[in-house]
């Protein structure tokens, strides 16, 4: 893999860049005290100086005492945001007296399409694996999701390594983090030191060296190469949550009945929140709009929940009613069916369902509590 | 009329009724109905398809009833009110209720929560000509609701679902689930989570989409519990967090302190 490395000033080339590339740069931005996903339009608006401290159910912005850009974990949003947005038109109808005539939407978004062509900057390397777990579930099998698949189409890609970790991280555990391996055309490693302030870059594919070549940058040395992986395996110790993912799905698969199940279930608000934040989260309700005339309908897809009682409701009532019925289901899908589903865990140990709980509620512990005390 | 072509002038087609709209007032603000004439720029649409027969609030033009569907405001305060709901029930063939008042007694169902004779001799200089009950209750204690819409008021896009809901033959698109979602859905950052308690958000039926977070405000629970609601978990998290019984009192003693799970949580910190 070719390395190279820039200075600081460089990186608002690299943002120009792209820009000049004709595509929507969509970056971190301070904005509602918390760090977010943005369209950068000012170079500035990234989160230079700024970094998060974080734990069950708390999230704070906070002050660094130095200038890095990248000096912080990942905030409540994720690039799902872009790729499969909360609310989306799948069709709309019209009553003719013929029947019914079915207006795709796809004429519409293609065109929509033609015009935005996402550059994801500075997606942390757990996100990345997020994105290609979706990428699984959207792409991958028989029926591609033509939604999906068009927000995701020419995406580039420039993942930050991870300088520091979160105090609800667990990458680590997960295998996703905190080097990114594959999946980015360009993988920066953020170096920050008394005298001097750069960046280290991987390129991971041809269009990531083909931009990078409008870049003032020099070949990385073997120095180089040492320095990424001493910051990361620093970030690694300082891994605010550890998953035993070892044996886990059949843990949790035989553990359907523990008594933790009822326990945590009395702490959870099925609020829905947790997976809202996952970035691997995938599920949608359907709704139907009509207009006052009967005339005119449009589906809407919109991001549902496991934690709704609509959401496993078929005839005769939900089948999940109990809160525990519903954790129970998330959680277990997360580290256990969803590898039989798409053969890899459904957790890229993100920690944002650990932070973003209004209670707290800390996957990581309810997975050893149930792997140390098994029925 | 000409033969050749088989058309049926418009004038023998018999016109199709419009279904009868009727707006009742309890005790309640005007706020909820006020929504109707707050919908402006869909409300010639709805008479398009409905006919206002009684709303006092825009006419007092009434056309007689019986009404095919019947919005009504406000809660049950006074014996009158307790007879003329079943003279509205009566009148209807669907019967929906429109905000926290309706579905949950409202505001003045802090009542509920004292002895109101002592109100009424502290607030009127001759109580003796104050009829009222001693609770105020919502109007699915009284008479059979078809259909409860939540919310102090309640929200414009949600009453017209409601009506198309109706004039289409489906079900409402309302759902139950908490405030977060479509907090989420409309990328707020979380009150509680960023700022600290407190956001009722979580134990909050969904309707208003996010108002008040979306300006940076915890969430007061405007439309009452949502389903399965936890409010005991969170509770027990926000006295782990420092916050006082008194506070947790105030907090579900809103616009609906008398819905169950509101009130049971309110009792439970009361000394």
């Amino acid at each position: 893999m070719k390395t190279f490395i820039f200075e600081r000033s460089e990186l608002d080339r690299l943002v120009e860049i792209l820009k000049r590339r004709d595509y929507k740069v969509i970056g971190p931005i301070v904005r509602d005290s918390a760090i977010i996903y943005d369209e950068l339009t000012n170079i500035n608006d990234l989160p230079i100086g700024w970094t998060d401290e974080q734990t069950n159910g708390m999230y704070r912005l906070k002050n660094r005492d130095d200038a890095a850009v990248f000096g912080w974990t990942v905030g409540p949003q994720s690039w799902k945001k872009f790729l499969f947005p909360p609310i989306q038109k799948i069709f709309a109808t019209h009553k003719s007296p013929k029947g019914l005539d079915l207006q795709n939407s796809k004429k519409q978004t293609s065109q929509e399409s033609a015009q935005t062509k996402y550059a994801f900057f500075g997606v942390r390397p757990c996100d990345l694996n997020a994105i290609s777990i979706q990428d699984k579930v959207f792409l991958g099998g028989p029926f591609i999701d033509p939604v999906y698949e068009r927000k995701r189409t020419g995406n580039f890609i420039v993942t930050v390594n991870c300088g520091q970790a979160g105090g609800t991280c667990f990458c680590a555990s997960m295998g996703t983090g905190p080097k990114a391996g594959t999946g980015f055309d360009l993988s920066l490693t953020e170096v920050l030191n008394d005298k001097h302030h750069y960046f280290i870059v991987e390129v991971g594919t041809e269009l990531g060296s083909d931009v990078l070549k409008s870049i003032k940058c020099i070949k990385a040395t073997d120095e180089n190469l040492t320095t990424v992986n001493e910051i990361c395996s620093k970030t690694v110790k300082q891994m605010g949550r550890l998953l035993d993912t070892s044996n886990l799905k059949s843990i949790l698969y035989q553990n359907s009945e523990h008594p933790r199940w009822e326990r945590t279930a009395a702490r959870c608000l099925t609020c829905a929140n947790c997976t809202m934040v996952c970035p691997t989260c995938f599920c949608a309700t359907i709704e139907d709009v009509t207009d006052l005339a009967g005339k005119q309908a449009d589906r809407m897809r919109k991001w549902d929940s496991c934690f709704t009682l609509d959401f496993s409701y078929i005839h005769g009532g939900s089948v999940r009613a109990s809160a525990k019925a519903r954790y129970r289901q998330w959680m277990t899908h997360k580290l256990a069916s969803w590898v039989d589903q798409f053969g890899t865990f459904g957790c890229v140990g993100c920690g944002r369902c650990i932070t973003w709980c209004p209670v707290g509620i800390d996957i990581t512990e309810e997975a050893r509590a149930i792997r140390e005390n098994q029925s | 009329m000409s033969p050749k072509n088989n058309k049926i002038p418009k004038t023998a087609v018999k016109k199709q009724r419009k279904p009868k709209l009727a707006v009742w007032k309890f005790s309640s603000c005007d706020g909820c109905q006020l929504s109707l004439l707050d919908c402006e720029d869909e409300l010639l649409a709805i008479t398009e398809h409905i006919e206002i027969a009684n709303f006092l609030e825009a006419s007092r033009e009434v056309v007689k009833g019986p009404y095919d569907i019947s919005l009504v405001e406000g809660s049950i305060t006074t014996p009158h009110d307790a007879e003329r709901i079943h003279q509205v029930r009566r009148q209807s063939k669907v019967l929906v209720t429109i905000g926290a008042c309706a579905t949950a007694g409202g505001i003045q169902a802090l009542r509920n929560f004292k002895d109101v004779k002592q109100f009424i001799v502290a607030v009127y200089a001759n109580p003796k000509y104050i009829e009222t009950l001693n609770k105020s209750t919502p109007i699915a204690d009284h008479v059979f609701v078809d259909f409860e819409l939540r919310g102090c008021p309640i929200n414009k896009h949600q009453l017209i679902e409601v009506i198309n809901a109706y004039l289409n033959g489906r079900k409402p698109n309302t759902p139950a689930y908490a405030v977060c979602i479509e907090c989420k859905r409309r990328f707020i950052t979380c009150e509680l989570v960023a700022h600290g308690p407190t956001c009722l958000g979580p134990v909050t039926q969904a309707g208003c989409n996010a108002l008040c977070p979306s300006y940076s405000r915890g969430c007061f629970g405007c439309y009452g519990p949502k389903e399965t609601p936890n409010t005991s978990a969170l509770s027990t998290y926000w006295t782990s967090l420092g916050v006082k019984d008194d506070e947790l009192v105030r907090l579900f003693r809103g616009f609906n302190a008398y819905a169950e799970a509101f009130r049971k949580e309110s009792e439970a910190h009361e000394k």
